[in-house]
């Protein structure tokens, strides 16, 4: 229970930690949608190319 | 030495280099990581002064860090493609951006849930420390914004390299604010003389928050480039053959 309430200070260190590792898993998770994207739309343009040669 | 920078600033061999290297950043960083926040909110002892609150430091001090090395990045990117005109390196200033804008953010943001107990104020728009702070999100977000301005890519590069090698000054001004100027903020701790101001057993996770910071930083800064790189190079050949062979390439 101590480790919760830290002495009175958990709201602001959990809230702080949270928002961290919610920060960096939200950043890792866009890079990799527009990765995808990226790789998706080269992917199509590709292909469509090479079926009308 | 010329031929290894050569070949690493080629756009095919950095994608598939930095495929092969974000796990081996990313894993120990994560273990790192997992080990300095369990040691750093539960192992270390209480502060004498600041109780429990302390322990804010263990994710604010990396991120404080994180925010100026990721807008030196920027800037020697910036100035890299500049002066030797080399594509990767406008890529990494701009993938970086991104990166170096969140993790002031959470400087700011953690320091500031840090502040309320401690000052008693959520913010001070005194305080140099704080303000420079607020102005680097500022310049990410201009560099950003500029980036996005300019549809042309080699106009936007050269643009941006410059704003970013103009903004160079304030990363020097958030660094030494805490010698320089009387600041709410505490001065240096880690690299004080006479060595670090902390007792082992909270220095050593927050050594290991700091360098699995650095590490996983470095992951999804390579993971960008990646992404940057793919989507300059779109209409190249080797993007062609590399989508058309069956391993792929993602």
């Amino acid at each position: 229970m101590d480790a919760m309430t830290m002495g009175n200070y958990g709201v602001y260190v959990w809230s702080s930690f949270g928002l961290t590792f919610a920060v960096i898993i939200l950043s890792d998770w866009r890079s990799r949608i527009h990765h995808n994207r990226i790789y998706r739309d080269i992917e199509v343009r590709i292909k469509a190319l090479e079926e009308r040669q | 030495m010329w031929n290894f920078f050569k070949q690493l600033a080629s756009p095919p061999h950095f994608y598939r280099l930095a495929a092969t290297i974000i796990p081996w950043l990313a894993v120990p960083g994560l273990l790192l990581i997992a080990y300095g926040a369990y040691a750093g909110l539960f192992l270390a002892p209480e502060d004498y002064q600041q109780g429990d609150a302390y322990r804010i430091i263990y994710v604010h001090v990396p991120a404080a860090y994180l925010s100026m090395m990721a807008y030196m990045f920027m800037a020697l990117g910036g100035a890299i493609g500049l002066v030797w005109r080399m594509k990767l390196a406008h890529a990494v200033g701009a993938a970086a951006a991104p990166l170096g804008a969140a993790f002031t953010f959470l400087a700011l943001v953690t320091g500031s849930i840090w502040g309320r107990p401690m000052w008693g104020t959520w913010w001070e728009w005194g305080d140099p420390r704080l303000t420079s702070e607020l102005i680097l999100l500022f310049l990410y977000f201009g560099y950003m914004a500029l980036r996005s301005a300019i549809d042309d890519t080699a106009k936007a590069d050269k643009a941006s390299a410059v704003l970013a090698l103009v903004g160079v000054v304030n990363v020097v001004v958030v660094h030494f604010s805490v010698e320089w100027w009387s600041s709410l903020h505490q001065g240096q701790t880690l690299f004080k003389k006479g060595g670090p101001g902390m007792d082992a057993e909270m220095l050593y996770p927050l050594i290991a928050m700091i360098v699995g910071f650095t590490l996983v930083f470095g992951a999804l800064l390579a993971r960008r480039i990646r992404t940057e790189v793919l989507h300059r190079e779109r209409r190249t050949r080797w993007v062609r053959e590399m989508i058309l062979s069956p391993a792929g390439g993602r």
